[in-house]
């Protein structure tokens, strides 16, 4: 007698993971080897794992390679202007508190163009995830450098090495009052998505940045030339320490990459919570 | 508000017409002389349950109001000059996704920083060509208090009707000039939604348009799964690179306001029917206009005024209408002179003045005194 085989977990998983995806896309714009998949299959799976509601749930990226993540998940999905995926949400998400709210978009988009969005959507505390996709360089365009290169690295706009000073990400999120900020790498797959279903159930400016390889215009030209070598790269030299000193989380060039939760604190008011007070005095 | 009488500067009579109108939703950062429509936002939006912010700039400001348009919001912000600069690029977004939104520019004197307290009318040809790329738009423009508040509501009307920014043109005069104004009761005027997807989630494309060329649109968090993009995109929203899909998007967003052009032009027109010479004014320029027109018929010259208030798509059927001669007055070195030019059979005179102040009627009529037989 022939029965019908029973789905493994993993399967289940993967079908479960496709029903969040645009299936019918594909293939992808991303290039062979790009750590953007790992980071928004993450980002699913923390979703299924989370319980989130899709239909329920927003995301929104800028633009450049990360940015086309919006245009691959199955929900209300946002591909907006470059460097203006923050505000955007914030507008969603001021207008509709009940909404699951994520930004999903690269290091060039968020921190350079949007950099002031960044910033004054953390002191504000709106309640919207950001999923920071920090592969070094604007891929998109070919390979510049950005405000997230490490000084010295070697890119198309700086081809005697960088003389530009990094962002420290997670530094600047908890300077500004980010209640859960974590780093990880496309190699600590697990973490990250235990950081992304943690993030998902708290509240607030949440920040995750994921350090992603993209070997085909950034390693290649800083001596990693496989996807491989920069998955290596992560896994020898990414160090776990929760409770690092901001000193300690900057990045620099093929150097040591600190990751783990570096904030996460509770019942911090966000923007949308005060205004329904706001809402209350005007009222009265 | 309770219907009545009320004593109202243009940007209090914009906030308020706003929210007469239907907005809930209001972004936006402090910029002369336009902050009194935010200050008068954050004081009432959240009276009527509405929601208002102070964003960090003017750029965060109109990706606020596009987001927040998105989950079914009425929105708005406001702003002037090097404001409405920055709000360009997502001005083309709000275009291309078609987002229903309206945006208060408040003109003073420019270029730059220019006059910030003092009059302009620079911005005519910036509010349709502002953002990159050929598209059409929907530009209003009072002349009055009264006006100001009445033509907002047809302003979020037009917004919701054909799914495009409404850039509603105030100037520095109109904002900061108070006026006697009534308000309405709730229920005299008409209010249009946006159209909602009459098919379930699944079967609706995001942008599939009926045949007046506009295509429904479903709110966050309905489960239509919406994906929107600046990028070339196709009927199911997915960016689509090629110039097919761009001959039929771009045609599409430009014919679906040239279409119902008509429906949209509202146009002044005092003494026209028999005039040999007619001044064409905006704006609280008009105004003074107007007088100089009445001053003009005491003289015996056959002189009238053609008010545009809507702006974009322009009125020239109106233009084409009359075989007089037109003087266009504005305050600038020639914007819609250009488009009288392009409709006009006879001769078009420009009368510009570089901003800060109105035409004064002694220098409309001296020009007019040429037309004297």
């Amino acid at each position: 007698m022939i029965t019908a085989k029973k789905k493994s977990t993993m399967e289940l998983l993967r079908d479960n993971v496709e029903s969040l995806l645009r299936t019918e896309r594909f293939p992808h714009v991303w290039c062979p080897g790009c750590g953007i998949g790992i980071v928004l299959n993450a980002f699913l799976r923390a979703m299924i794992r989370a319980k989130k509601d899709p239909n329920k749930t927003v995301v929104v990226s800028g633009i450049g390679c990360t940015g086309r993540a919006a245009g691959y998940v199955n929900m209300d999905s946002f591909h907006t202007t470059h460097g203006r995926a923050i505000p955007f949400a914030v507008g969603i998400k001021f207008a509709r508190p009940e909404l699951n709210v994520v930004v999903f978009s690269g290091d060039g988009d968020l921190f350079a163009i949007g950099g002031n969005h960044f910033i004054n959507a953390a002191r504000r505390n709106h309640d919207i995830l950001v999923i920071a996709v920090n592969n070094f360089t604007y891929g998109m365009t070919g390979g510049q450098h950005g405000p997230t290169t490490p000084t010295g690295a070697y890119t198309t706009t700086t081809p005697y090495g960088n003389p530009d000073r990094p962002f420290n990400i997670p530094h600047l999120a908890i300077s500004l009052g980010a209640p859960f900020v974590a780093r990880w790498t496309t190699y600590h797959l697990m973490q990250l998505q235990n950081s992304i279903y943690t993030a998902l159930n708290r509240k607030g400016f949440r920040v995750i940045e994921v350090i992603s390889q993209c070997p085909t215009v950034y390693g290649r030209r800083n001596e990693m030339k496989s996807p491989l070598e920069m998955m290596e790269y992560f896994r020898k030299f990414s160090v776990r320490k929760d409770g690092a000193t901001f000193d300690e989380m900057e990045l620099t060039y093929n150097g040591k990459i600190v990751v783990g939760v570096f904030r996460d604190v509770q019942g911090i008011p966000t923007y949308e919570e005060r205004y329904n007070e706001i809402i209350r005095r005007a009222q009265k | 508000m309770k219907p009545g009488y009320y004593f109202w500067s243009g940007d209090i009579a914009a906030a308020e017409g706003g929210i007469f109108a239907g907005c809930r939703f209001y972004a936006g950062y402090p910029i002369t002389p336009s902050s009194e429509i935010a200050e008068r936002m954050a004081l009432r939006l959240p009276q009527v349950g509405g929601k208002f912010i102070e964003m960090e700039d003017e750029i965060g400001s109109i990706a606020a109001i596009i987001g927040a348009s998105w989950t079914g919001e009425k929105a708005m912000t406001a702003t002037s000059g090097p404001g409405i600069s920055l709000m360009n690029e997502n001005i083309g977004l709000a275009v291309m996704t078609e987002v229903p939104v309206v945006i208060v520019n408040a003109m003073r004197g420019a270029p730059s920083t220019g006059l910030p307290t003092l009059v302009g009318q620079g911005d005519f040809m910036q509010a349709k060509w502002g953002s990159h790329g050929s598209y059409e738009i929907i530009s209003l423009y009072p002349s009055s208090v009264q006006e100001t508040f009445d033509l907002m509501i047809d302003a979020f009307n037009y917004a919701e009707k054909y799914r495009v920014p409404v850039i509603f043109l105030l100037d520095a005069m109109l904002a900061h000039m108070y006026e006697k104004i009534y308000v309405p009761s709730e229920d005299s005027v008409e209010r249009i939604e946006r159209k909602k997807p009459t098919k379930p989630p699944g079967e609706q494309l995001i942008y599939e348009p009926d045949d007046d060329l506009i295509p429904p649109m479903p709110s966050i968090g309905e489960g239509y799964k919406i994906h929107a993009s600046g990028l070339t995109h196709n009927e199911k929203g997915y960016p689509q690179l090629t110039a097919e899909a761009q001959e039929k998007l771009i045609r599409r967003i430009n014919d679906k306001i040239r279409k119902h052009a008509e429906e949209i032009w509202k146009v002044e027109e005092y003494r026209t029917e028999d005039a040999d010479i007619i001044v064409v004014a905006m704006g609280t320029n008009a105004r003074t206009v107007k007088t100089a027109v009445d001053e003009a018929r005491k003289e015996g010259i056959k002189a009238g005024l053609l008010r545009p208030i809507t702006i974009w798509p322009f009125p020239y059927k109106y233009i084409e209408k009359y075989s007089a001669d037109y003087i266009v007055a504005e305050i600038n070195y020639g914007q819609i002179y250009h488009k009288v030019r392009e409709y006009a059979d006879n001769k078009v005179e420009l009368l510009p003045k570089m901003g800060g102040e109105l035409h004064k009627p002694h220098e409309i009529l001296h020009a007019l005194r040429r037309y004297k037989k």
